[in-house]
């Protein structure tokens, strides 16, 4: 009797940290993760839980017992397919349609269960935010196909760098260096007119223009941690893209 | 014409950008609306000469109610249509162009495109934060009235 207990509140703490988890890596705000986990302990029976959620780790546990445990956040990117799978698994789970069983297999699942556009998808839709965002930012059609093909070049880079190397930082420089390479060869051979368009525009589908704006939004709503670690990735990010333009002038200009 | 070209743009934009950040399917359309109407008030306040910032405020503001009402049309979380409508929005050049400045010795206008930063992302979060106003007391509002209905 004693250790089926034990069990259930073990499965219990692994399904509301991997639901966490799951959230905090694809992007999801910081009071949005603590409801979601809150919940689910609660629908599971255990009404008097804690969660204290940071945008680089979770802590989980019950009020006046001794079970606690912690899972940490490596990755942050966006993904809202994986956000609408939990909300939707939560709901279902508070509905009691699935059990706590089920909804830890399909959690662990996530990978499996979240449809993907596919790459060559992606990387025609981040050309194309790259070119309509140059012109409504004040650019003209002169530069429009020159943004386009560039944006989505760069955004390969990024893609495929991540992909093979893994190492973080290095991928944003590398494709904001080929950016800013393309852009001064389509300019010199007098395929596009004006170079910092065709820059804003290609880095466009890689700046952290959302992360600085959720990171203020965590601050705002009290949570100084997760607001100030995601406020660093984000200054590293925009320092790499920087960087790697900026060499491209010094070299070549 | 003008018009017609930044409503289609913005609309493309935040749809496309809605794949890069794996949007359900099903949802793009609403985000593209909510990320052209976002950007149409932006716009159009900006054009009156009403200071990019103000701009951002109201845009952002016109954002978070749309896509409150998205959510709850569509019972899903905000954050699905908040992103990607904000990519218009969100001051991603100028912190790349804060950080190449600097690099290139131009301090002057690196500390500009700082400062254009934190306003910009500034005025879109206190824009999120009068709508979540709303939505808390329209939740207010809808769950005394469903309390109301069971008791009768």
């Amino acid at each position: 009797m004693e250790e089926n207990k034990q069990t259930n509140t073990q499965l219990i703490l692994d399904t509301c940290l991997m639901a966490g988890k799951i959230m905090t890596e694809s992007g999801s705000e910081v009071y949005r993760v603590e409801d979601t986990m809150n919940r689910i302990a609660e629908n599971a029976g255990q009404k008097e839980s804690v969660s204290y959620v940071t945008a680089t780790g979770l802590f989980m546990g019950f009020r006046s017992s001794n079970y606690t445990q912690l899972e940490n956040v490596t990755e942050r990117s966006i993904n809202l397919e994986k956000v609408a799978i939990v909300n939707n698994l939560s709901r279902k789970f508070a509905d009691k349609e699935i059990s706590l069983v089920e909804l830890n297999h399909k959690l662990t699942n996530i990978n499996h269960e979240a449809p993907t556009y596919s790459v060559s998808l992606q990387i025609l839709a981040a050309g194309l935010v790259s070119c309509t965002l140059m012109y409504i930012f004040g650019g003209n059609w002169h530069d429009f196909l020159a943004t386009f093909l560039i944006g989505m070049i760069g955004y390969s880079v990024a893609y495929f760098t991540k992909e093979w190397l893994n190492i973080k930082f290095f991928d944003d420089f590398l494709a904001a260096f080929t950016i800013g390479l393309l852009a001064y060869l389509a300019v010199k051979f007098h395929l596009a007119g004006n170079i910092d368009n065709i820059i804003i525009g290609a880095v466009m589908p890689l700046v952290p223009g959302v992360a600085i704006t959720n990171s203020f939004r965590d601050i705002l709503a009290g949570h100084l941690l997760s607001g100030t670690a995601r406020a660093t990735e984000a200054i590293f990010v925009a320092g790499s893209i920087g960087i790697g333009i900026a060499i491209v002038f010094k070299l070549f200009m | 014409m003008e018009v017609l070209i930044h409503c289609l743009f913005s609309y493309l934009s935040t749809v496309t950008f809605g794949i890069v950040t794996n949007v359900p399917r099903k949802l793009l359309n609403a985000c593209g609306i909510t990320g052209a109407v976002g950007w149409m008030i932006y716009w159009s306040t900006k054009n009156l000469e009403a200071g990019a910032i103000f701009a951002n405020f109201l845009g952002a503001i016109g954002i978070g109610l749309l896509s409150i009402y998205f959510s709850r049309k569509k019972k899903m979380p905000m954050t699905i249509f908040n992103i990607p409508s904000l990519v218009p929005l969100v001051p991603g050049g100028p912190a790349y162009q804060a950080v190449r400045s600097i690099v290139l010795g131009d301090y002057v206008l690196g500390f500009h495109s700082i400062i254009k930063v934190i306003m910009t992302a500034g005025a879109i979060a206190a824009g999120f934060m009068v709508t979540g106003i709303v939505e808390r007391l329209l939740k207010n509002v809808l769950d005394k009235n469903r309390a109301g209905f069971k008791k009768t």
